[in-house]
């Protein structure tokens, strides 16, 4: 019954029992090592498929990138679209909507203007991130043109005025009557030091 | 070379003791030694957690703010739980598994001896460097124990990185325990020990430590991909840089989740064995507390959005992560009827062990009862982040976790000892415990569905009386702690000789060995029929 294995400094060299286990000592080890290093690959996994999951399900009301397609407008029906500007933490800049809403038809291309303005005497770089509440509204909403595609650099005291360009998708749900589109800025100047004097709005 | 090997040469059997002094804690590969240092240090660490808390709920004690700044409640809130978590319970489960396992399952040590040895030596590392934060200029880990991002990355102190290092040493620690805790069952069972035969502890942490192979590398991760925003220019959890903190909040609960059962499980397991030998009846419905056990696991893995319910997931999700954590009710609820059943027509005695392990059973429903009010997502938006929340994992955890390891300590300490513990003075430390407990954390359901947020050092006046209640139960379950590390002093020191079997209904193999157990055992496997 009873096999005494050679002496190894790391494994334990008692008596194993034969019949209570076909798998040696080390292969068992070896295969959960696998499973750590497997596990710990998935946590970094965890990232591209919680990207991927999200622009599939809208969630977090992330939007998409450039649309490039266009509709034929709904006249028939109404959607409000109200407009959100944030500074995240330690950002300078004023930043805000020239309106807080407007009301739009599913299908037609809207404009809005944001305007920025460093009031600083260095210049900066920020980049804005969008997001639309409700979030399963976010798939349903099209940005033809945003300066959140690209950053942003103002020299000390400039202003600027950028638009957003979107379509509000015909088959967006009907019971959403009212969206929120929000931007935050941050100022990112640390990681982008800006280079050329201006650059997209 | 470890004794266990060298003796292993001889042809007598005579048993070699323990190498004398320093050394022998700092070179031990002796399964048992390691188990003790484990229990020590995890008491420790339940004291300086225990010592924190008692600060927080010092400035609790009346609203306003007396004792301490908010700054410094923060880091005290932070390190209580960390250290709780990672330095209290799990080390302490640990140490159960190194002195428990091997004796009740037939094997002469751990299976990998020396591994054993290095990542208990890793604990005492990692708590050092992390307490350390406290004195540093900026202060400790001030972001919550669930340290989300971007408070504990953009927004965090600069000992994070500290932070950070301690909490990959902690993982390494534990995986490693793990693998240990899995070799050991799988290889070193004695004859006729087939897995349905295997005590429930043995089990239930065979089951936790793949608990732990699969979770803890995915907090290392985690920390890793904090440490790359912090320092590496990464954006994994930034927005500005096309992250997102939510992402955050996905990996750190799908290892935090399971987290929670590698806190009870184990319990589970000792309670399993203890409610049988106080009721002189087998175990009811043995099986099924192993797929019980097993289908909890596996539960575990899919319901840690219930975390997050209110930072806007898309409807289909809030409903599956209810219904899916709904469902791990039912499980839990088979164990809980089985160990009703076991004490049912028992010839219930009521020694420490098992006054502890009834009340575990009791509060423990109670935790998972205010689980599922958690669990009902619309429900969810008003509790979350309330004292509602505290009340409830401090229900599973303290009565839960907490209470099986005292259960366990009590019933083994005749085994590892060779005393039997003061029964009179055992008594008093649960009903103390006991009533403290439920003194502090009670009230806090009431608190927290009135609208007390959870993480303030001062709050609102109507909350003030129940506050104070808090408080005081939790300086009494405190103090009461200490009193138990007398207990055990005592126990050590001397008492009644304990004999092989000191509970006349218990069962196992850990009992064929004499008291205390010898420094080597089953170094010739025994026969199991
Ligand atoms: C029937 C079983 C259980 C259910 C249904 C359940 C459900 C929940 C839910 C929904 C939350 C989130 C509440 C919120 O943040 O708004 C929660 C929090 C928590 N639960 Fe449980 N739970 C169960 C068992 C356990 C067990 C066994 C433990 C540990 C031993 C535990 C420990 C915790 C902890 C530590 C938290 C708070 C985490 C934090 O935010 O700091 N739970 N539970
Ligand atoms: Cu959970």
């Amino acid at each position: 019954m009873m096999v005494c294995q050679p002496t190894s400094p790391w494994f334990a060299t008692q008596q194993v029992d034969v019949m209570a286990d076909p798998v040696p000592l080390k292969r068992l080890v070896t295969r959960l090592l696998i499973l750590v290093v497997a596990m710990f690959a998935f946590g970094f996994a965890l990232v591209p498929i919680y990207d991927v999951m999200c622009k599939a399900f809208g969630i977090n009301g992330k939007t998409a990138g450039q649309y490039e397609g266009s509709q034929v407008v709904d006249p028939s029906r109404q959607v409000r679209v109200q407009f959100l500007a944030t500074n995240a933490i330690d950002m300078v800049w004023e930043f805000r909507s020239k309106a807080d809403e407007l009301v739009v038809h599913p299908g037609a291309v809207n404009e809005m203007l944001f305007v920025a303005y460093n009031p600083s005497n260095k210049p900066m770089t920020a980049q804005a991130i969008p997001s639309i509440s409700p979030a399963e509204a976010a798939v349903y909403f099209h940005k033809t043109e945003c300066f959140c595609f690209t950053q942003q650099v103002l020299q000390p005291g400039e202003r600027i005025e950028m638009p957003v360009r979107f379509i509000v998708d015909r088959d967006m749900p009907k019971d959403v009557k009212h969206l929120t589109l929000a931007y935050t800025l941050f100022d990112i100047t640390a990681r982008q030091p800006p280079v050329a004097a201006h650059s997209g709005g | 070379m470890s004794a266990v090997i060298d003796d292993h040469g001889h042809a007598s059997d005579h048993a070699h003791g323990p190498a004398k002094g320093l050394m022998r804690w700092v070179l031990t590969t002796n399964h048992k030694d390691i188990g003790t240092m484990y229990l020590w240090f995890a008491f420790t660490m339940f004291l300086l957690g225990g010592s924190f808390a008692m600060v927080i709920r010092a400035e609790l004690f009346q609203p306003g703010l007396q004792i301490v700044e908010p700054a410094f409640f923060n880091q005290m809130t932070t390190m209580h739980g960390l250290i709780m978590v990672f330095g209290a319970v799990m080390p302490a489960f640990v140490g159960l598994a190194n002195w428990m396992i091997p004796l009740m399952i037939g094997a002469p040590d751990m299976a990998l001896p020396r591994m054993n040895n290095f990542s208990f030596w890793l604990l005492p590392a990692a708590f050092l460097l992390l307490v350390s934060t406290l004195f540093t200029p900026g202060g400790g880990p001030n972001f919550g124990w669930t340290f989300y991002a971007p408070l504990s990355t953009t927004y965090a102190p600069e000992s994070v990185t500290f932070f950070i290092f301690a909490i990959h040493l902690m993982g390494i620690s534990s995986i490693m325990g793990a693998i240990n805790v899995v070799a050991t069952i799988l290889n070193l069972r004695a004859p006729g020990m087939t897995l349905m035969k295997m005590p429930l502890f043995v089990w239930t942490w065979l089951i936790t430590a793949f608990l732990l192979i699969a979770v803890m590398p995915v907090l290392a991760g985690c920390v890793t991909m904090m440490l790359m925003d912090i320092h590496f220019g990464t954006s994994f959890f930034s927005a500005a840089g096309g992250g997102d903190p939510v992402l955050f909040q996905h990996v750190f609960w799908f290892f935090g989740h399971p987290e929670v059962y590698i806190m009870i499980l184990p319990a589970f397991g000792a309670v399993s064995s203890i409610i049988p030998t106080f009721s002189r009846k087998p175990l009811f419905g043995y099986t099924s507390m192993v797929y019980a056990t097993a289908s909890i696991a596996f539960l575990s893995f899919i319901v840690w959005a219930h975390h997050m319910f209110v930072v806007g997931i898309p409807l289909v999700g809030e409903l599956f992560f209810m219904y899916a954590t709904l469902l791990i009710a039912v499980p839990t609820g088979v164990k809980v009827f089985n160990w009703v059943s076991t004490m049912w027509q028992g010839s219930l005695t009521f020694e420490t062990p098992m006054l502890f392990a009834v009340a575990f059973v009791i509060l423990f429903t109670i935790g998972g009862f205010s689980g599922l009010m958690l669990a009902i997502a619309p429900a969810d938006f008003q509790y979350h982040d309330t004292y509602f929340v505290v009340a409830h994992f401090h229900y599973v955890l303290v009565p839960g976790a907490i209470f099986g390891i005292f259960a366990s300590a009590y019933y083994w300490l005749p085994k590892w000892t060779g005393h039997m513990y003061d029964e009179t003075l055992g008594k008093l430390h649960f009903w103390l415990s006991f009533v403290g407990m439920n003194m502090a954390f009670f009230p806090m359901h009431f608190v927290g569905l009135a609208g007390m947020p959870r993480r303030v050092p001062d709050y609102n006046l109507q909350f003030a009386d129940f506050n104070m209640v808090s408080s005081i139960g939790a300086f009494m379950f405190g103090a009461t702690q200490i009193f138990f590390l007398f207990i055990v002093i005592k126990c050590i020191r001397g008492g009644p000789p304990a004999p092989a079997k000191p509970w006349d209904g218990a069962e196992g193999l850990e009992w064929s060995v004499p008291s205390p157990a010898p420094y080597h055992t089953f170094t010739t496997p025994p026969e199991v029929k």
